[in-house]
């Protein structure tokens, strides 16, 4: 056991564990931002339940920022690693003769995720962190003083996608987004291991998923911004 | 037909190395790649020119010799053959063909195509083997049932003729597809098991100290192999590493 992440498939097998939590993070992530779309005050209740039970302020919350970290910087590490393994280029390479565009360059899409990753915590994650944590307001409430002025979460989002240059922002960040799952999440399969009978059907599910679910984000984006300029 | 080839010549390890255009003419459709070759040579050698120095040996697709990125694929545009089975008719008249050697830190160039490939012929002593007691009460291997599905998918594996080209075509220079196919071949079978936990730990330990690249899992090694080694030799030996690892 001793040494297993200092190993090429110790380093892949770490990776696709971070990736296979951060995707099903991703399908609860987007449960809950669709129901923005449908139920204005179930998506409050929820986002102030997820905001406020310890289980997932204190436990969960942490293990996923851990994860979000360890599977940008293992990319970062195996790809220096891997530049590394070929100093000199080819003159030619016809790398779309063998493999596709996306399993080539995870590294890019991963950056413009990188990117939009701060551009979202910057909007929503350290303005809640602020609010319940430095401010010490863990009501949710738009005014805190006042009981009945409602949940905050649903006005905090909808006020974010009014803005036209953000909402762009996301919605490419999204295509990105799926154009890195179009690659990773079967990947992620195979580099624990599971390559059988159910691939090709695991290969089908895994576009279903990674263009359904950025196509679901775009959708709500869309949604609560259009709402506001139409 | 005419071409124009960029062909790379180094003159040793220690030199740069640069690409050198060479105008062909009158090459036969018929000819194989390699041919087409030695005729390049025989007139840089009528000319007093050094010829291209390249890898070859059986001209059949079994030594796993050859190994040329031509026009930017391992052994050419066609599929599932070595370079010395790719014929000229695979191009047209006119074209521009590149001819470089496999680009990977581990394979350092020797001398214009050639390169050393003696990485791999290490990880195979580092556990790609079985030790069979050779005392006099050796017993028959075919006298262990094996089934079918077994036998068939252990041999698939064990057709890897170790060219290299797995590397050579991965963005990441990776070997995983070549030791795989090595862990694999002896791994399906039950004369394999004894040593299966070190075997494994062995071979990847070996190929990291190499400084092959990580597996990504683009798939281009398990389709530029001239063998039509799978990927799914990867992913076993994946879970046969990951459960050594475990087991100590």
């Amino acid at each position: 056991m001793s040494g297993i992440l200092s190993s090429s498939i110790g380093r892949k097998f770490a990776m696709a564990l971070s990736a296979l939590f951060l995707m099903i993070f991703l399908l609860q992530h987007f449960a809950i931002n669709i129901l923005s779309v449908f139920s204005p005050d179930t998506f409050n209740e929820v986002s102030h339940f997820m905001g406020t039970f310890w289980v997932i302020q204190y436990a969960l919350q942490p293990v996923l920022i851990f994860g979000v970290i360890f599977h940008f910087v293992m990319g970062f590490v195996l790809e220096i690693k891997n530049n590394k393994a070929r100093r000199i280029k080819y003159a030619k390479n016809n790398g779309g003769a063998n493999s596709s565009w996306v399993s080539r360059n995870m590294i890019w899409s991963g950056l413009v995720i990188l990117a939009f990753m701060i551009l979202h915590f910057i909007d929503f994650w350290i303005p809640e962190i602020n609010i319940k944590y430095i401010e010490g307001d863990m009501t949710g409430l738009i005014d805190p003083n006042v009981a009945d002025s409602g949940f905050r979460y649903y006005e905090e989002l909808v006020h974010k996608f009014h803005d036209h240059i953000r909402t762009i922002a996301y919605c490419v960040s999204f295509v990105f987004l799926a154009l890195h799952l179009l690659h990773g999440f079967d990947s992620a399969f195979q580099s624990v291991g599971a390559n059988n009978k159910y691939t090709k059907g695991l290969k089908r599910f895994s576009k279903i998923y990674a263009i359904g679910i950025p196509l679901g984000f775009i959708f709500i984006a869309l949604f609560h911004h259009l709402k506001q300029i139409l | 037909m005419n071409l124009t080839l960029k062909i790379w010549r180094q003159k040793n390890a220690k030199d740069t190395g640069k690409i050198v255009e060479y105008p062909m003419t009158d090459v036969s459709p018929d000819m194989s790649f390699l041919e087409m070759l030695d005729v390049l040579n025989q007139d840089l050698i009528d000319k007093g020119e050094e010829p291209v120095a390249f890898d070859h040996d059986c001209r059949e697709g079994i030594c796993g010799m050859c190994s040329m990125f031509v026009n930017g694929q391992a052994h050419g545009p066609d599929s599932m053959v070595t370079v010395c089975q790719l014929h000229m008719r695979s191009f047209k008249d006119g074209d521009t063909i590149f001819i470089e050697p496999w680009r990977a830190t581990a394979f350092p160039v020797i001398k214009d195509l050639i390169v050393d490939r003696s990485a791999f012929d290490r990880i195979q002593h580092a556990g790609g083997f079985i030790s069979v007691n050779t005392s006099g009460n050796t017993q028959d291997a075919n006298s262990i049932p094996i089934n079918k599905h077994d036998a068939d998918t252990a041999f698939d594996a064990a057709t890897c003729i170790g060219c290299g080209a797995c590397v050579a075509s991965c963005k990441n220079s990776s070997a995983m597809l070549f030791v795989s196919a090595k862990v694999s071949q002896f791994a399906l079978l039950p004369q394999g098991q004894v040593e299966a936990t070190d075997r494994v730990l062995n071979m990847v330990q070996q190929m990291d100290d190499e400084g092959f690249g990580n597996c990504t899992n683009t798939g281009a090694c398990e389709v530029e192999c001239p063998k039509g080694i799978s990927l799914e030799n990867i992913a076993r030996m994946n879970r046969e590493y990951l459960s050594a690892s475990f087991k100590g």
